[in-house]
């Protein structure tokens, strides 16, 4: 832990990303006492103050109906983390679990998950995700359901993956050997040397879980308004490109920087831990 | 005489492929005494490994597997026995050494927890220190010096004369009644896989186990083992005490393998016929010379 740090710390594109990463995260955490104007977070009116250009005490400017952009942006990435960290605890889990299942045992159970996956994996994701949002009400728990049911397969696929290698290393056949049960093999002696792929996917994929909801909302089909949320904002201010440019530009540079971060802290793991895929 | 620790009769076995039946074993049969060491001799291919594997039970569980005959371990059909009991058997009282050290011990776990799992096997309720302790203890018996290093290390940071070392240790910490060694540190160099067999030797004989040695390697097996087996194609084809068979082979096939071991002195190695047809010949039994 201390090592994985320090080789973080060491290198500059890594380190950008903690940087970011930890912005990004400090931002949000504590967006109570740092955004100006906390109460603009909601459903807030101020006329008099409408579509202003960046200037003081709006940094970022305000929207069509006068609210801070920055504060709105803190906010949006509150809402953006929680949905990354909430679809990644539950995509995660079913999706390793099923890959270590069916790649240990093989056989049928092997051919009836992979083949179950790999419908999931057939649907182009957002698609997926519009499918289910278009049945369901679109509201933040319903994307974060939908996000989550095209996410779980390609952990599924590296677990698998990995575990077909592993299932025949020595040392699995030795736990077999002195007579390890198949819960001990697969949770205790393969799932842990899928831990650093599985690490380095999470880190990757929190950025790409944040640019998916943001497309979500893009589309209407995300967080509901008043919700502050970086995709609903850029799809908001598109329309009045690009005179009142702010409106799209700063939530815009608001998900790369989180998904920037993301993936220089996802590359840096990946090169620490050695993991391929 | 007492009962065999292992006992093989008319063992077949066969594989359902994609392209029909293979038949791997033609019926062989083999005894191990307890305490005794026997090595069981054959070119790649021949049937030695999956004979320890059925003999672990771990063949069985395969659906393509066809296998008949009879396996007794302390005068109890395995085949009869109750899944829970025969499971119990493995790792407590029969045990196994591989051939890649290395590979065989999990890469991110520290050896002091592997320990503590195998140990576990013998005694579930054993403590984390316990466990350690009788670690140490068993180390000390092959000859690890700082235990307490080796059991804070990860696999890929020991030599793997060290690892074999540990493998050893492991298999025998549960004072397994069997232990089968398939072709043990194969992957070592030869001083190094020497020593290793020594000191395992040592052990056994110590601990009074009864040792299923697997192996290609006629030298090693001459030095290690008091009964041999020669197998041949799923068949064996001449057994007896060491010293018989090396001395005077009689089966056509054991004295090819014989005269194919490389020597530091003298012409290199023969011609030898890949499969000659008197290599089918029945089988050659040693009576002289040896307890059996």
């Amino acid at each position: 832990m201390k090592r994985t740090f320090a080789i973080l710390t060491a290198n500059p594109l890594s380190l950008l990303g903690l940087i970011l990463v930890f912005v990004v995260v400090f931002s949000a955490v504590f967006a109570d006492f740092i955004a100006p104007f906390p109460e603009h977070s909601g459903a807030v009116v101020d006329f008099a103050n409408f579509n202003k250009a960046p200037e003081w005490p709006y940094i970022f400017g305000t929207d069509l109906v006068g609210r801070d952009l920055f504060s709105r942006i803190l906010y949006a990435y509150r809402i953006s983390l929680i949905l990354g960290v909430v679809v990644l605890a539950i995509a995660v889990p079913i999706g390793v679990t099923i890959g270590l299942v069916a790649g240990y045992l093989g056989g049928r159970t092997e051919y009836l998950l992979m083949r179950m996956t790999d419908v999931f994996l057939s649907v182009p994701p957002l698609v997926l995700a519009m499918a289910i949002m278009g049945v369901l009400k679109p509201t933040l728990a319903n994307g974060m359901l939908a996000v989550t049911a095209m996410w779980w397969p390609w952990y599924t696929r590296l677990v698998y993956n990995i575990t077909r290698g592993e299932k025949e290393e020595g040392y699995v056949l030795a736990a077999e050997v002195i007579g390890a049960s198949r819960a001990h093999i697969i949770f205790r002696e393969i799932l842990p040397n899928c831990v650093p792929a599985i690490v380095t996917k999470m880190t990757l994929d929190m950025g790409f879980v944040i640019l998916i909801a943001s497309s979500l909302s893009f589309l209407g089909l995300g967080v509901q308004p008043p919700t502050p949320d970086l995709g609903s904002m850029v799809a908001d201010g598109a329309k009045y490109l690009p005179d009142s440019w702010w409106l799209t530009i700063f939530p815009g540079l608001a998900i790369l920087v989180a998904v920037f971060g993301f993936n220089l802290i996802g590359d840096a793991l990946r090169d620490i831990l050695g993991a391929e895929q | 005489m007492s009962t065999p620790t292992l006992d093989i009769q008319d063992l077949e076995l066969g594989f359902k492929g994609y392209t029909g039946f293979t038949q791997v074993l033609h019926g062989i049969s083999l005894s191990v005494n307890p305490g005794e060491r026997v090595a069981l001799v054959g070119e790649s291919g021949s049937g030695k490994s999956v004979t320890a594997r059925i003999v672990l039970g771990l063949l069985q569980e395969l659906r393509t597997a066809k296998i008949s005959g009879s396996v007794r371990f302390e005068g109890r059909e395995l085949d009869q026995m109750p899944r829970r009991e025969r499971h119990a058997l493995r790792g407590k009282a029969m045990s196994m050494i591989f051939q890649d050290p290395t590979s065989s011990l999990n890469p991110v776990f520290r050896i002091g927890e592997q320990f503590h799992d195998v140990l576990r096997r013998g005694d579930a309720k054993i403590t984390r220190a316990d466990a350690l302790s009788r670690a140490a203890a068993i180390l000390a018996e092959v000859s690890v010096r700082d235990a307490d290093r080796v059991l804070n290390a990860f696999p890929f940071q020991l030599s793997g004369g060290l690892n074999q070392r540990v493998m050893i240790a492991m298999a025998l910490a549960n004072e397994p009644a069997l232990l089968i060694a398939d072709e043990p540190g194969t992957a070592l160099d030869v001083t190094v896989q020497a020593q290793t067999l020594h000191l395992m030797r040592k052990l056994v004989e110590e601990h009074h186990t009864a040792v299923l040695f697997i192996s290609h390697n006629l030298g090693v097996v001459r030095e290690f083992a008091d009964r041999v087996y020669v197998i041949y194609k799923g068949r064996i084809v001449e057994q007896g005490p060491t010293r018989a068979v090396f001395e005077a082979p009689r089966h056509p096939y054991t004295r090819a393998l014989m005269a194919a071991v490389p020597r530091l002195t003298g012409g290199g190695i023969p011609d030898i016929d890949e499969d000659s047809p008197d290599f089918a010949a029945p089988l050659e039994i040693h009576q002289d010379g040896g307890q059996s």
